[in-house]
């Protein structure tokens, strides 16, 4: 058995591995609540919900449908998605003009119906997920054994989350996006739609949580709560990168996620705790945040 | 925020302290009167409550900031004060070492309620200067998601910490006896020291709002880069206005912690300081009397409601959704608006 400062290899790359994957979803999620901020000003309280959505959509597509996982992980977010496009339609449309604060109330009281309702139909407790077969198994790499399913969450979410800054920062559709938040009347004035591209902005943004939620519903159980307290956790991640940059997102994300899972390893007691604490280091530091711009 | 308050604020100046006097001797008058017709623990929940929305309402409606993290100083406070009321003894850890901690031990005996509930006030307003001071850094949303995330962390020390009794908090705190000699665990005795202390904090918090501190307060508000060069320094003002916000919930927490003689994981969940934002937003942002009226009408509903379950939860979300779509001025300022009055 190999050691490292004292601590087994295997429990090391462990708690490595569950961090990184704590990470992707830090990653999604926080990208997502970043592109929704850029566009629309309101940070999506019901994000965490949405997260969970997605993870009970992937559920019942199987339940019912007999939907297989990979189909699911296309159509999930699209389900979801598009009930984002609802919401906006329904309700946040008519917040633009008042105060930031009015769509973080808003989406807060959207999260306690989501959550409640589902709690409701389905209990507290978690339903199973069972990780699908061409996922099964793992690898064993010599200083520890790697589920294929881990690699899998991993990989897939550092491809979204590259696609997506991909599409935004270096195509012409990502342009007008980047034209739309710094100044979308004139963006309109060019002809472009811009309401239309807010609609579908938030639609992506949430597809995007649904998407995290469908990649932890096998390694988390599927259940009301589990987005509940992960936004609180995202919440802190994008005050410690600040939403400025889509790749200070993703940075923070996964790099917080690995924080995490080191703090599992040599201070247990403290993994709860150590990304808030992180926040105030920041806060103390640079409190524009890492990537942030000084409003 | 969008002007929360109501435009008519600087027209209606003399008529308007009327209208306040006079919403005033009414609500006196209903604290008086309803312990004769309801039941007075239901009343006692009400002007906690009550007290913590007025507190949370200082911070949103007079200073602009929203926190939503106010179950942090609730429900240390209460916490705080549910010690010190059953064992007194004070345990502060220092680190000696890695991952080893010392203890500093202060043996104190069990306190009499008033002096616990000061402990819980006090420990609330140093928790909200070390939070403040570090949330005042960021603006609007960014402060509601400090806020937020300071209080999760402190209801992770909660869950972890020895004296808050984890998952089961502390229970059977005695109500004692006041000042050595009123017997609390009278019932009404129990209730007209609640309501002396609730009339308190909220005459406290009248005569905050109406101070040049208030003034100083709603002008940041309003525009904080005009107060900025106005020569005001607003961080402080803010850190002050936080603190006051911090001590006064964190007054409310530990005089519901004696009322109901327990202290648990419920009062510094997130969810709490959801509540305290929804009774605020149900009764009118930056009103005088709508946190009142808002505490009132939610845990009334959770009262009623109590047999359905989780739905009480999906009502709130509703209620939430309603009131920042169409009734953004809550009862208390719809009501101004309509009667051409501040209340």
């Amino acid at each position: 058995m190999i050691e490292i400062f004292g601590i087994p290899s295997t429990a090391l790359f462990g708690q490595l591995l569950l961090g990184l994957i704590n990470g992707s979803f830090y990653a999604l999620l926080s990208l997502g609540l970043a592109v929704i901020f850029g566009m629309l000003n309101i940070i999506n309280f019901s994000h965490g919900a949405q997260y969970m959505m997605g993870a009970f959509a992937a559920f019942l597509l199987l339940q019912y449908l007999n939907v297989n996982y990979f189909v699911a992980l296309v159509l999930a977010p699209l389900i979801v998605g598009f009930t984002g496009i609802l919401v906006e339609r329904l309700f946040l449309q008519w917040l633009y003009k008042l105060d930031h604060l009015y769509g973080l109330l808003l989406t807060f009281g959207l999260a306690l119906i989501i959550e409640g309702v589902f709690r409701d139909l389905y209990g507290a407790s978690g339903l199973p997920y069972r990780v699908p077969d061409a996922l099964t198994g793992g690898q064993n790499l010599g200083f520890m054994f790697l589920p294929n399913y881990r690699a899998w969450v991993v990989g897939v979410s550092l491809v979204v989350c590259l696609a997506t800054w991909f599409v935004i920062e270096r195509t012409k559709l990502g342009s007008y996006l980047r034209a739309a938040t710094e100044n979308p009347t004139l963006v309109r004035a060019f002809g472009i739609n811009v309401p239309r591209m807010i609609t579908l902005t938030y639609g992506f943004g949430v597809g995007l949580a649904a998407l995290a939620g469908v990649l932890a519903a096998p390694i988390y159980n599927v259940s009301p709560q589990m987005g509940g307290d992960l936004i609180i956790v995202v919440f802190a991640v994008v005050v410690i990168g600040g939403m400025g940059s889509i790749m200070g997102a993703i940075v923070t994300g996964f790099g917080l996620g690995i924080v995490e899972g080191l703090t599992k390893v040599f201070y247990p007691e403290a993994s709860n705790t150590v990304i808030f604490v992180i926040m105030a280091i920041v806060l103390l530091i640079r409190p524009a945040g890492l990537f942030g711009r000084r409003a | 925020m969008e002007r929360v308050a109501d435009p008519m604020a600087v027209a209606a100046r003399p008529k308007a302290a009327r209208s306040e006097t006079i919403a005033f001797l009414l609500m006196l008058a209903v604290i008086v009167v309803a312990p004769f017709f309801v039941y007075p623990v239901f009343l006692m929940k009400v002007l906690c409550f009550a007290l913590f929305a007025c507190a949370f309402n200082l911070l949103i409606g007079y200073g602009g900031l929203l926190s939503f993290g106010h179950a942090l100083f609730f429900g240390w406070a209460s916490y705080v004060a549910a010690h010190m009321a059953k064992v007194g003894v004070i345990s502060l850890p220092y680190p000696a070492g890695w991952r080893l901690w010392g203890w500093l031990v202060i043996p104190l005996p069990p306190l009499s309620p008033e002096l616990a509930i000061l402990f819980g006030t006090a420990v609330a307003a140093l928790l909200g200067l070390v939070a403040g001071w570090l949330a005042i850094r960021r603006q609007g949303i960014y402060f509601a998601m400090i806020t937020l995330a300071l209080a999760q962390m402190m209801f992770f020390f909660a869950l972890q910490a020895k004296f808050t009794g984890g998952e089961d908090g502390i229970q059977a705190v005695p109500r004692g006896r006041l000042l050595g000699l009123i017997d609390l665990n009278d019932q009404l005795a129990m209730y007209a020291f609640v309501a002396v202390v609730f009339l308190a904090g909220f005459l406290l918090i009248y005569r905050i709002i109406h101070s040049p501190f208030g003034e100083v307060l709603k002008a940041i508000r309003e525009n904080e880069a005009r107060a900025i060069s106005l020569g005001y320094k607003t961080e402080q003002y803010k850190l002050l206005a936080f603190v006051l916000s911090a001590a006064l919930a964190g007054l409310a927490g530990a005089t519901k912690t004696i009322v109901f003689q327990l202290a648990s994981l419920t009062d510094v969940h997130w969810s709490m300081s959801g509540e305290v934002v929804l009774m605020t937003l149900v009764g009118g942002l930056g009103t005088v009397f709508g946190p009142v009226a808002g505490a009132v009408v939610i845990i009334g509903m959770q009262n009623y409601l109590a047999s359905f379950g989780e739905w009480v939860t999906v009502i709130q979300g509703v209620i939430f959704v309603f009131c920042v779509l169409m009734f953004r001025r809550g009862v208390v300022g719809e009501i101004a608006h309509l009667l051409r009055i501040k209340l």
